[in-house]
């Protein structure tokens, strides 16, 4: 069986215009070439800081712009060159849950016309009554009382609306969920009652999820497989537990070591990169990573590693792409397992 | 003496729909060149509690009562020129946010200066002489460059550099950082506390670090207040707190967080909730101000504001069945 989403090679280039006539003077190369997949109920974790271009891609899945180049394949049919018009029956298997629960919820619909709205759309209900019905499952299936559909957005908090939010979601009755930092701006405590709902209901209807987030102990806790992106490129992707325990990127490898955890006093190898992010307009030659990169050589510089099963990987499925594997192991500072270095216990 | 005591700080806002007590009795001290961290969830008044240090609340709505003490002077009540010559001298502040708090078109040599020259009478040149070494001191790469370019010419993280550097500046004995590293990545992130930790060392001034973020608190702070609507709920060494916390907010907010490193245990646990949410402020609450989610909660919570109550030694908690030693008796 195929894979519920396939990407291949995905690039999204955005114009910069400028000059005197407004001609495009550059291009932010938002995402550069990335490939993955998605399994039917499987949560995949996009990993990365700001501007890395996760965001661009999970907006590139929904087909909220076009792409540059490349494949979007969806359950075996190809989704990223289809009219609007023939896209529009498969919209409904891909929906999205934003970040912010204030600004993604319009203010003049009641929760009910929120949660209405895609199931007119995309004719689910047989009559009024149906309708109606749906709306309250929804409410019971995100755990709020079903009186609260006649209520309006602002007189929720905002766990009630990232609620509200996932109920509009699954109103469709979708495959694959796109989460874009969809518990950041929640509190602790509700981060909490947040994932736990997601988790919930990822096995309840057996959802797949694409889970774009900035917090790794998140992702960590809920995902079945990571990818980690770093200037529009992955540089790895494995089983969760593989990459913890073993990242074989040295990018990865920095992330896990900067976390600040909840234990004073904790022992751990701390790798703090220097310097920042270089720009997306005009990313370095060879790898991406090589002007932080604390092993760098110089290979790094000229040539671009590809994604590739490094031989020390802890798992099947773990790839990276990193210069490093193809050196003899006393050489490659990552041939060892260094999560447990990195991640105080 | 403590360099900072705040003794009963009540903080109110006048709203349309009643009083707004963001911060309710609220205490604590800090000794010269001690980090204390205060930590909450959004709207717990951690943020009104630094902003009534500076005097940054608008009065009205506004409103502070109690006793703000720094060495020993009443802040509350100084004159205003007074307590202009405190802000930015003895005491300063770092904000969450560094593209909004730096103004955009000065450079960012003229805003270090600004508080020289108001404070300590340099002249213009002795200004920028001295703010490249500030951004020498924060480790910003061709300081002499960096001085004369403006604040969009910097990434997030040099801007949180320029902003400790124009808090430092003048040497303060007290340096509130109100959430100085949420706004930025995680390896930046990391970049910016360890120069905070370098700098306390080098400095030698106290800091009050106002996070949400407990790993935050973990790595740098000495002593934790834990705030919850506008009342602080437990307050001891960061080692206690974390390894045997006595308030029940506090025990569900460690709880509630994911732990880096789960996987490798095997511990596929759920997180725990804290089930229902932050009461309203603008309602008198007479009784316990978290008894309405608290898991061990009984009539007495609900009716007797839990005096805060030293449970073990340095170690304080508003809570009517934290045992004096050991776990919560439930």
């Amino acid at each position: 069986m195929t894979a519920l989403l396939e990407v291949t090679e995905l690039k999204k280039h955005f114009p910069i215009r400028g000059g005197f006539f407004g001609g495009t003077t550059g291009h932010v190369y938002a995402v550069d070439g990335i490939s993955f997949h998605i399994e039917r109920g499987e949560t995949l974790a996009l990993v990365g800081e700001s501007g890395c271009g996760k965001s661009t891609v999970g907006k590139a899945i929904l087909r909220l712009f076009d792409i540059t180049a490349g494949q979007v394949v969806l359950d075996g049919k190809r989704i990223d060159d289809m009219t609007a018009a023939t896209l529009r029956p498969l919209r409904r298997r891909v929906q999205v849950v934003f970040q912010d629960p204030f600004s993604s919820l319009n203010p003049r619909m009641r929760v009910r016309d929120i949660l209405a709205e895609p199931i007119r759309n995309f004719g689910l209900a047989r009559d009024a009554r149906d309708l109606e019905e749906r709306v309250a499952k929804l409410m019971d299936t995100v755990r709020l009382p079903r009186d609260a559909v006649n209520r309006w957005p602002h007189e929720f908090s905002g766990g009630q609306r990232q609620r509200i939010g996932i109920a509009r979601a699954l109103a469709a009755e979708p495959d694959l969920i796109v989460c874009d930092e969809a518990v950041s701006a929640l509190d602790v405590s509700v981060k909490a009652q947040i994932v736990n709902l997601l988790q919930d209901l990822q096995q309840e209807l057996g959802l797949a999820l694409l889970f774009i987030s900035h917090d790794l102990a998140i992702v960590e806790h809920m995902t079945h497989r990571v990818a980690v992106m770093y200037l529009g490129k992955i540089v790895e992707v494995a089983p969760k537990r593989s990459l913890f325990a073993a990242p074989k990127h040295p990018y990865t490898e920095a992330l896990l070591s900067a976390v600040p955890v909840p234990m004073p006093g904790a022992q751990r190898e701390r790798i703090i990169l220097r310097g920042d992010v270089p720009s997306p307009i005009n990313p370095p030659k060879g790898c991406r990573f090589h002007t932080r990169c604390p092993y760098v050589f110089d290979r790094c510089r000229t040539e671009e590693p590809k994604l590739a099963a490094p031989r020390t990987a802890m798992a099947p499925g773990h790839v990276a792409a990193c210069h490093l594997h193809d050196r003899p192991d006393s050489e490659n500072p990552l041939a060892v397992a260094k999560g447990e270095a990195v991640i105080p216990v | 003496m403590a360099l900072l005591e705040v003794d009963n700080l009540q903080t109110h806002f006048r709203t349309p729909d009643g009083v707004n007590r963001a911060v309710d009795g609220v205490s604590f001290s800090v000794n010269a060149g001690e980090t204390l961290a205060i930590v909450g969830e959004s709207g717990c008044g951690k943020s009104v509690t630094a902003m009534s240090i500076l005097r940054l609340i608008p009065e009205p709505p506004g409103k502070i009562a109690g006793a703000i003490r720094f060495e020993g002077r009443n802040l509350l009540e100084l004159s205003d020129r007074e307590m202009r010559g405190i802000r930015g001298n003895e005491i300063s502040m770092i904000f969450q946010e560094p593209m909004t708090s730096l103004n955009p078109v000065l450079t960012v040599g003229r805003q270090i200066g600004e508080t020289l020259r108001l404070h300590q009478g340099l002249n213009a040149k002795e200004a920028e002489e001295k703010a490249v070494e500030m951004l020498t001191l924060v480790g910003i790469p061709e300081p002499a460059r960096r001085v004369r370019e403006y604040p969009h010419q910097l990434s997030g993280g040099m801007r949180q550099r320029v902003m400790i550097a124009i808090a430092l500046a003048c040497n303060p004995k007290l340096l509130i950082a109100d959430e100085p590293t949420t706004a930025l990545d995680v390896t930046i992130q990391a970049q910016i506390l360890e120069l905070m930790r370098d700098l306390k060392h080098r400095v030698g001034a106290a800091i009050v670090l106002i996070t949400h973020d407990l790993g935050v608190v973990a790595e740098v702070a000495e002593r934790v207040v834990v705030m919850y609507a506008g009342r602080k709920v437990e307050e001891a060494a960061v080692g206690p707190l974390f390894r045997t916390p006595r308030h029940p907010y506090t025990q569900g907010l460690l709880g509630s967080m994911p732990k880096l490193g789960s996987s490798l245990h095997g511990e596929e646990t759920r997180l725990a909730e804290i089930p229902g949410l932050v009461p309203s402020l603008k309602q008198k609450i007479p009784g316990c101000v978290f008894a309405s989610r608290c898991p061990h909660s009984t009539e007495l919570c609900i009716q007797v504001a839990p005096a805060l109550e030293e449970k073990a030694p340095g170690h304080v908690a508003a809570c009517h069945y934290a045992m004096k030693e050991g776990a919560l008796a439930a």
